[in-house]
Order: C-alpha cells, then sequence, then structure tokens
C-alpha cells in the first residue's frame, strides 16, 4: 500500500516538474539574451545560448544603467510605490474604522462608491485624471502619490472594512472609557489588531503600483520623469532603432528585485492573494 | 458610544481619503461622463453635441472590431485560465512532493508588470515564429490574438491556481470520506462534491479574469501595440488610440464616449456574471 502511493505521487510530480521548466523558461530567455552582444540577438537567434564570441559579460547591464538612466526611474518607481502604499494604508484604514463604527448616509455612500470605483476601466476617467492632475500640480513623483490614494481607495477601504466588521466593539469602548483619544484608539488597538490585513493589503497594492504604466504615463511629464514600465516602454516604443542587449539586461533589472522580494516573503504575498480574493 | 466620539474626528479619519477619491476618481469619472457628450482638443474648448459623440463610434469600424475581439478575448482567456487554474490546483491539493515549489513557480509571473510581460513575449513568440517560417506578431492578428492569450495565461493561472488550491483546502476531508464510503467515484466526487463546494472560489475567479480580459491594456500595448493595422487592438488599447494617437477635432470626445461604452459593458458583464455564478454557491 504505502509502496503504491509512493509510485503513484513520482508520476505528477514529474509531470508538473517539466511544466515547471518551461514555466520559468521565458525569464531564463531574457537573461541568456541580456548576457549577449548585441549582433547576436535576432529575432530566430534568441534561443541559443551565449558562447565564446557572443558572450557580452554584464555590459549590457551597465549599457542598460547608464544610457536609459535606469538607476533613476528605479529611484522614481521606488519612491512612488512606498508613499503611495503608506498612504493608503495609513488613510484607507482610518476610514475604514469610520466607516464601519459612523453609520451613517455618507459613510454607506463612500462605501458602495469604493467597491463601485474597483470595477471602472481607467480608461472611463484617464484623460479627465490628467487634466486634474495637471491643475491640482499633483504631476511630479512626490505628489502623484494622492493620485494613486484616490484610485487605490477602492480596493482597500473594502479589504479594511472587512476586516474592521468582525472586531468586537467593546475593546475600543474600553480605551475610550479609560481616557484614551480616537487617534490613540486607532494607533494602539487597531492598527496592531489590523496588521495581517494591512500587510496583505500593502501587498496587492504595491503590486499595482509598481507595476502601473498608463497611470503615470498620463499624469508624469515623460522627458523629465520615468518610472520603470515607463522606461522600459519609452526606449522600446519610440527609438528607431532598439539596442536590444539594454533592454533585455533593464527588463532583468526590473524583475531581479521582484524575484528577490517574493521568495522572501512569500507566505504573505499568497496570503494577502487569498484574503484578497475572499474579501473581493 | 465610539461611533459617536469618532465622528466628531471625521477631519482625520475619513477627510483624507474621501478628498483624494473624489481627485483621484469621483471628480474625473463625473466629469468624464459630461465630455462624453462634447467636443473638445483641450479642456478650454469645449462645446456641447449632444450624442454626436455617440452616433460617430458606430460609424468608426475600429470600435467594432476592437469590441468583438475584446468579447471574444475575455471570455477564451477566462475559460481557458480557469479550467487549468483549477487543474493544476486539484493536482497540487493531492499532497505529494514538491507541491510548494510548484505553487511558487506558478504563481511568479503574476508579479510581472504587464508591460515587460509583454517584451518578454514578444521576444519568446516571435523567436518560435520565425523559427516556424510563421508572420511575427506585427504582421498577423491571428498570431496576436494567441499570442496575447497565452501571455494573459502565463501571468494568470497562478493566481487564480492560489485562490482555488484556498478553496479545495476547506473542502471538509470528511465529506469526501464519506462519499468514498458510500461508492463514489473520484469522478463523481470531483463533480458533486468539489466543484459545488468551492463555487465561491468559482465566482472570484470568474469574475477576475474577465473584467482582467476586459480591461487588459498593457499586455496589448507591448506585445502587439495593436498591429497588423489596428487588428489586435482590444478595447482598452482603441480607446487610448482614439485619444491620444489621432489627429482630428472630434477624436477625444469620441474616445470618451467609447470609454463610457466600455464602462458600462464592464460593468454588465461583471454583475451578470456575479448574480449567475453566485446563485451557484452552496449554502454551508
Amino acid at each position: 500500500m504505502e509502496a503504491n502511493n509512493k509510485k503513484k505521487s513520482i508520476i505528477p510530480t514529474i509531470i508538473l516538474s517539466i511544466i515547471s521548466i518551461f514555466w520559468m523558461y521565458p525569464i531564463f530567455l531574457i537573461l541568456i539574451n541580456a548576457l549577449k552582444k548585441e549582433a547576436a540577438i535576432t529575432t530566430s537567434g534568441v534561443f541559443s545560448l551565449p558562447d565564446s564570441e557572443t558572450w557580452n559579460g554584464f555590459a549590457n547591464f551597465v549599457a542598460s544603467v547608464t544610457q536609459m538612466d535606469f538607476l533613476k526611474s528605479f529611484w522614481y518607481s521606488l519612491i512612488i510605490s512606498v508613499t503611495s502604499v503608506v498612504l493608503i494604508l495609513l488613510c484607507c484604514s482610518m476610514c475604514a474604522w469610520y466607516i464601519v463604527r459612523v453609520n451613517g448616509a455618507l459613510s454607506k455612500a463612500f462605501y458602495y462608491l469604493c467597491v463601485f470605483s474597483m470595477v471602472v476601466p481607467f480608461q472611463m476617467v484617464m484623460f479627465t485624471l490628467a487634466k486634474t492632475a495637471d491643475t491640482l500640480k499633483l504631476n511630479n513623483p512626490y505628489n502623484i502619490c494622492i493620485i494613486y490614494l484616490g484610485f487605490g481607495a477602492g480596493l482597500a477601504v473594502f479589504m479594511f472594512t472587512g476586516f474592521v466588521k468582525g472586531i468586537p466593539l467593546e475593546i475600543e469602548e474600553a480605551a475610550l472609557i479609560d481616557g484614551c483619544n480616537p487617534v490613540q484608539v486607532y494607533f494602539q488597538i487597531l492598527i496592531p489588531i489590523l496588521k495581517p490585513t494591512i500587510i496583505s493589503t500593502a501587498i496587492l497594492e504595491l503590486m499595482w503600483v509598481w507595476n502601473d504604466y498608463l497611470l503615470p504615463t498620463l499624469v508624469l511629464d515623460i522627458k523629465k520623469y520615468r518610472t520603470i514600465p515607463m522606461a522600459i516602454q519609452y526606449f522600446r516604443g519610440s527609438f528607431g532603432h532598439v539596442q536590444m542587449g539594454p533592454m533585455m539586461a533593464s527588463i532583468m533589472i526590473d524583475i531581479i528585485p521582484i524575484i528577490i522580494i517574493y521568495l522572501v516573503c512569500q507566505k504573505y504575498i499568497i496570503e494577502g492573494v487569498v484574503a484578497g480574493a475572499v474579501k473581493g | 458610544m465610539v461611533g459617536k466620539t469618532i465622528k466628531k474626528w471625521w477631519p482625520i479619519f475619513i477627510l483624507p481619503t474621501l478628498a483624494a477619491f473624489i481627485i483621484g476618481f469621483l471628480w474625473p469619472f463625473i466629469w468624464g461622463i459630461y465630455l462624453s457628450f462634447c467636443k473638445f482638443t483641450t479642456v478650454q474648448d469645449v462645446t456641447f453635441v449632444g450624442l454626436s459623440n455617440y452616433q460617430k463610434i458606430l460609424l468608426d469600424s475600429t470600435f467594432s472590431h476592437s469590441f468583438w475581439l475584446t468579447v471574444a478575448f475575455a471570455f477564451l482567456s477566462s475559460l481557458t485560465i480557469n479550467v487549468l487554474a483549477f487543474a493544476i490546483a486539484l493536482a497540487l491539493t493531492k499532497g505529494f512532493k514538491g507541491t510548494n515549489v510548484f505553487r511558487t513557480v506558478f504563481f511568479m509571473p503574476n508579479l510581472i508588470g504587464g508591460i515587460v510581460l509583454g517584451y518578454i513575449w514578444q521576444t519568446l513568440i516571435n523567436g518560435l515564429l520565425s523559427k516556424w517560417g510563421q508572420p511575427l506578431l506585427a504582421l498577423s492578428a491571428r498570431n496576436g490574438f494567441i499570442g496575447m492569450l497565452i501571455l494573459l495565461m502565463w501571468q494568470q493561472i497562478g493566481y487564480m491556481m492560489i485562490i482555488y488550491v484556498a478553496g479545495l483546502n476547506n473542502v471538509s476531508p470528511d465529506l469526501i470520506e464519506a462519499a468514498q464510503i458510500d461508492g463514489a467515484t473520484s469522478g463523481q466526487i470531483l463533480f458533486k462534491i468539489k466543484i459545488p463546494m468551492i463555487m465561491p472560489s468559482v465566482t472570484i475567479c470568474t469574475f477576475l479574469t474577465l473584467t482582467n480580459g476586459f480591461k487588459m491594456f498593457d499586455q496589448n500595448l507591448s506585445l502587439t501595440g495593436g498591429d497588423p493595422g489596428k487588428q489586435s487592438q482590444l478595447l482598452a488599447l482603441n480607446i487610448y488610440d482614439t485619444f491620444y494617437a489621432r489627429s482630428g477635432a472630434q477624436w477625444k470626445g469620441i474616445g470618451q464616449a467609447k470609454a463610457v461604452v466600455f464602462f458600462i459593458l464592464v460593468v454588465a458583464i461583471a454583475l451578470i456574471q456575479l448574480k449567475a455564478t453566485s446563485s451557484k454557491e452552496v449554502q454551508q
């Protein structure tokens, strides 16, 4: 019986291993091309491994950083993602607490508007949003987080209200009676309880902001500020002759930190996805 | 009591989010609906033209083409992604060696952004097509469509698989054991117990894949860019193209009207789908 079970489990393991290798192949393909010389990266020659003649070392990575100003793009992406996500987490968790505890018409209306905003395609608001951002001077990497707070509020408010509803009222009541003000109650009681949801929401919002292309393209001045997705599209889309080597290297520079963060925080990321889906 | 106390503190708790929501969503949304009835190139020269933008959409053959292409794409991608994600999830919940490694591998593409995904797959697919002597992505709308389908599958199967795995792990082993004792075959257990029990996951995954399929933009832009001649343009890209790539005073208004039609389409599909699948959910 035992041996039979073991034999049975080998076959699916082998099949899934083969699928996994295929699954990883596209990334491997970009990596081998990022290490090749320019002339060796042709449409049909992408599959060959670099040999002694075509090996280019890390020259493409250097070129990507120097020619495309990729470090600057990395910085913009980082600053936008971090400020936006921190702002979203702080403001939306506060807002969700208000919505759940103050059961008025404003709370209800705002909650349903948030849910509604999650379904609306971005194309519906892209033109008017870019104009609004220009008027209010939100069109630089340091202020754009306000736009992200507005557009990302839907998902975050939805996730947080779902969780706050399950928190018993008595703890907060006791704290208020003991003389805490709502801000203290929020920071000292609510935030520790909300921690798992904060992590899940942070991951979902981070994945969105880091990879977002269209919103920053329309809001920011592309000549001055380019996030990573903007830089990749800009260099690939607008140059007459595209330098394929540095292009592949740029893709790798974008993917490598994502993979490292994923491998380190895998547990939280997967839990975040499940939590988001169950609430959704 | 808590409610009354917090209510006085509304400028701290609800105002920042509410203000940002109005700036980032509500005002642009309402303004967008208004502008769909106007002719404009910038926000200074707006003239009200009534329904004429909507009439012009009907005459724009690129719109009807991308409309049907998007409908086909969204349903086809939703179906394939859900079936394959469920199959993998089923295999991964059987409890054999390496399950966690496989889960990690399958989910990973989901973290990569749409633009980058598009260029990764463009390299791979064009390489294969030229090896097989087929027209490249930029020259064949059919290959472009299949390419986008493969790309989206690669990106989203992992995500949906995670949701299905969570759903399957929640199915009580007692229930399955009871069925086995009663002599149910593994096919019967799958269709009569597992699938009905995970209908909430099916609802969510269908919802996500359908709306993602309809709204897909980045991957379309980077993989095919709509080539050849707008033949592989999905609706989101078609609207973007109408706004920013066409010269002529009338196009921005038409683009905004297309966006309103697109919005109504997505909301309608989402509502119909949620109603259809959640009615099949089992009350526990």
